[in-house]
């Protein structure tokens, strides 16, 4: 591994890692469940850049896998957070409005 | 059910691609990390999306048998493989007989990813069947 590579891997492990926190801190507060729907995926699409980072780094070819099978699920979450939050506002328009 | 064409034209996409690519983990467990469980796992969860975007009744038809059938069918062929070595020469259960390069084991994690996409998807039809009323 050249020095160029090693420090564009340190240097992006660094970055990943900041966002990973800053998108944990916006699903933790997030005003609206939008904010965290949207903030989960995009978790999703950090840890499978960091597998892919550390695939390189480490030379195992088998932690991509990982990534694909992570990048082929992680969406679910989503798609199955978004029904729900859909299903919540539709049970709430067909109550009647007295409480 | 989503009635969103962003979703259902995914989904047909992705689908396929989630079959193969489970079916190749479940083959790659043979020798590398992957195996029944995960291939299972990810099978069930393209069957579970395409629930989501056309409804439950709709990954019925494509399933075309009751996931219950595909638990009970995966069990057995879980459990059956178990009995060749015994048969075979009187070896406790569960010895490995080869032939080649397949072998029992095979069969065995063949049957660990049928249970797992049959109780899987028994638990997404259960659970949605309840929210689509």
């Amino acid at each position: 591994m050249t020095v160029f590579l090693e420090t564009c891997l340190a240097v992006s492990v660094g970055l990943v890692a900041i966002a990973l926190v800053l998108t944990a801190i916006r699903v933790l507060r997030g005003p609206t469940e939008g904010d965290r729907i949207v903030a989960i995926d995009l978790f999703g699409v950090l840890a499978v850049a960091m597998i892919a980072i550390f695939a390189i780094w480490l030379g195992e070819q088998v932690f991509l896998d990982a990534a694909i099978a992570l990048a082929l699920v992680a969406f679910f979450g989503t798609i199955a957070y978004a029904r729900f939050v859909e299903h919540k506002a539709a049970l709430k328009a067909k109550e009647p409005s007295d409480g | 059910m989503m009635d969103s064409l962003i979703l259902r034209t995914g989904v047909r996409l992705l689908l396929p691609l989630m079959l193969l690519f489970s079916i190749f983990i479940l083959w790659r467990g043979h020798n590398e990390p992957g195996g029944g469980f995960v291939g299972g796992l990810i099978c069930a969860v393209g069957f579970a999306l395409h629930a989501l975007a056309f409804g439950v009744r709709a990954m019925r038809l494509l399933l075309k048998v009751d996931p219950r059938t595909v638990l009970g069918a995966g069990l057995l062929v879980g459990i059956l493989p178990g009995f060749v070595g015994g048969l075979l020469s009187g070896a406790p259960y569960m010895t490995s007989q080869w032939l080649g390069a397949v072998g029992t084991p095979l069969l065995f994690d063949i049957g660990v990813y049928l249970v797992v996409v049959g109780a899987i998807l028994t638990m997404v039809e259960t659970l949605m069947e309840e929210g689509e009323d």
